[in-house]
């Protein structure tokens, strides 16, 4: 059986979409002590006074997911035809506990956080979503990595009969989608493995029945519909990187500073925006995340490393 | 039918502008009912694409009315080319106004820091100059050079496909379908030239023969 619900978290537990929207008010009435219920506080990382919760139908309707078609409105269209139970994962590599498992199995009896983050699309739009999600490093360690896992890859189910995208004649990319984190990023705090939005089951087009989350990284980083978790020395290829290195690298770090040859990296659009308003507002480095993270790549010239 | 041509030309080109109104009018209802989660990004789309379309329709009509006997035909050529500037102008007047929100140094950053966006506005250049020398009055002015000056639609087009080509992460089917057909409008003209220049030459043989 396929426990989708996050069984460790009582629904009366998880905010409602109203306190959400209400968030800085919910906040300042915390500050001021006018109330007992808190947020954990890894829940609201990195968010800044002035990030709002973007709308739900926007979160699952605009997204990127190229296995479904490369319109930011293909995945909300076509990711119904994608089955995800069973689903089961892969691990191989460097590790002891490995093997095909079912994806039920790996996730049974963990607690599923609620996470509020901003997300940056290297394309230069943002969102602010509220995940349900394990840390990551929770997942990765019943696998016991050895001493030689330096690195962690990630793969992208490969099923062209349900993924419309895959069948693609003109498509450049060379599937599945491939990505993969430094194992000290894959064990930082923030990094999430994502199980659902909104108190709700992860739909097809984000993603179901899990995918990666890392904040402080381009969008394109935080893979969808996992199958297989190699524990690597070697740091992997990445899809994008693949396809076109001088745009796309491994890190993938938001980062105003370095441009995109495409686009400018420098501000980015909060969605919704509208017709007036294009809701721009400057890009943090690390998304906002710099405090948490930015321990992790120091030394590093990250203009080389982007 | 030749008397009916151009209403019913025009009626099609405005039936883009009508969704376009309508889509804009949901939009105003509720944001992101009409233009999608990014309306700024789903108008410049909008208008690119069939800026595209009509500038490659503008660009068919004379190899159609070749090929169909129809000369008739050509006489719409220039209102479609003049239609196809207007959507050129519209998409670049919403990316100053909408996306760079009028701030021309963002503006003109943009223009020549992404190289797609100067090979479109190259081509918006060359299709403005088209469109103001494209009336009566121009013609008789610039005589033998108007001919020469309108063949500049021969780079208009393919930087106009480059330009969405090199926006583009991946999903390359329309931009081959556009550029399959501009290809084929192109071949169509290499084509007719080359029969001129094989009748030019039999013309001088036959002249020189009779000598």
């Amino acid at each position: 059986m396929l426990i989708r619900k996050p069984a460790a978290i009582a629904s009366s537990e998880i905010t409602p979409e109203d306190v959400y929207h209400g968030r800085r008010e919910f906040i300042a009435a915390g500050a001021l002590g006018l109330t007992g219920l808190a947020l954990p506080h890894s829940a609201r990382a990195g968010l800044q006074d002035d990030d709002e919760i973007t709308p739900e139908n926007i979160v699952t309707q605009y997204n990127n997911f190229y296995e479904f078609g490369t319109d930011k409105s293909d995945p909300a269209t076509y990711a119904h035809e994608m089955t995800t139970d069973p689903w089961s994962v892969t691990v191989s590599g460097e590790a002891n506990k490995t093997g095909t498992f079912a994806f039920e199995d790996i996730i049974k009896g963990m607690d599923v956080e609620e996470r509020i983050y901003r997300f940056r699309c290297v394309e230069a739009w943002s969102m602010v979503v509220p995940w349900m999600g394990i840390p990551l490093s929770n997942i990765l360690s019943q696998f016991e990595p050895t001493g030689n896992a330096k690195f962690v890859e990630f793969e992208t189910l490969y099923r062209p009969r349900e993924m419309r995208g895959q069948q693609g004649f003109f498509s450049s990319i060379d599937w599945p989608y491939i990505e993969g984190l430094r194992m000290d990023e894959a064990n930082h705090p923030l990094t999430l493995m994502v199980t659902g939005l909104y108190g709700k089951d992860l739909p097809n087009q984000n993603g179901a029945p899990w995918r990666l989350m890392v904040p402080w990284k381009y969008g394109f980083k935080s893979i969808k519909s996992i199958v297989s978790i190699r524990f690597t020395e070697r740091e992997p290829i990445n899809t994008w990187k693949q396809l076109q290195a001088s745009e796309y690298g491994f890190y993938a770090n938001v980062n105003p500073a370095v441009s995109h040859p495409r686009w400018s990296q420098a501000s980015e659009r909060r969605l919704p925006s509208s017709l007036f308003n294009a809701n721009r507002r400057p890009t943090l480095p690390f998304n906002g995340y710099a405090d948490e993270v930015a321990g992790l790549y120091a030394g590093m010239d990250l203009r080389k490393y982007y | 039918m030749a008397r009916y041509l151009k209403p019913i030309i025009v009626s099609a080109l405005l039936v883009p502008w009508c969704w376009l109104a309508y889509r804009v009018y949901l939009e105003t209802l509720q944001v992101g009912s009409g233009l999608g989660a990014d309306p700024v990004e789903g108008l410049i789309h909008y208008l690119g694409e069939w800026s595209l379309i009509v500038l490659l329709s503008a660009f068919s009509v004379t190899p159609l009315s070749r090929q169909l006997k129809w000369p008739v035909l050509i006489r719409s050529r220039r209102l479609i080319g003049v239609f196809a500037f207007v959507f050129v102008v519209t998409h670049a007047l919403v990316f100053a106004v909408f996306y760079a929100e009028l701030q021309w140094r963002v503006f003109l950053r943009e223009v020549i820091e992404r190289p797609y966006i100067t090979l479109g506005m190259a081509s918006l250049i060359i299709l403005g100059l088209l469109t103001v020398t494209s009336t009566r009055g121009w013609q008789r002015r610039l005589g033998r050079r108007w001919k020469q000056l309108h063949r500049w639609v021969y780079l208009a087009v393919p930087l106009a496909l480059l330009h969405l080509l090199w926006l583009r992460k991946d999903g390359y089917a329309d931009v081959f379908i556009y550029s399959l057909w501009a290809a084929v409008m192109a071949a169509e003209r290499i084509h007719h030239w080359r029969a001129g220049e094989r009748q030019k030459q039999s013309r001088q043989t036959k002249a020189s023969v009779s000598i």
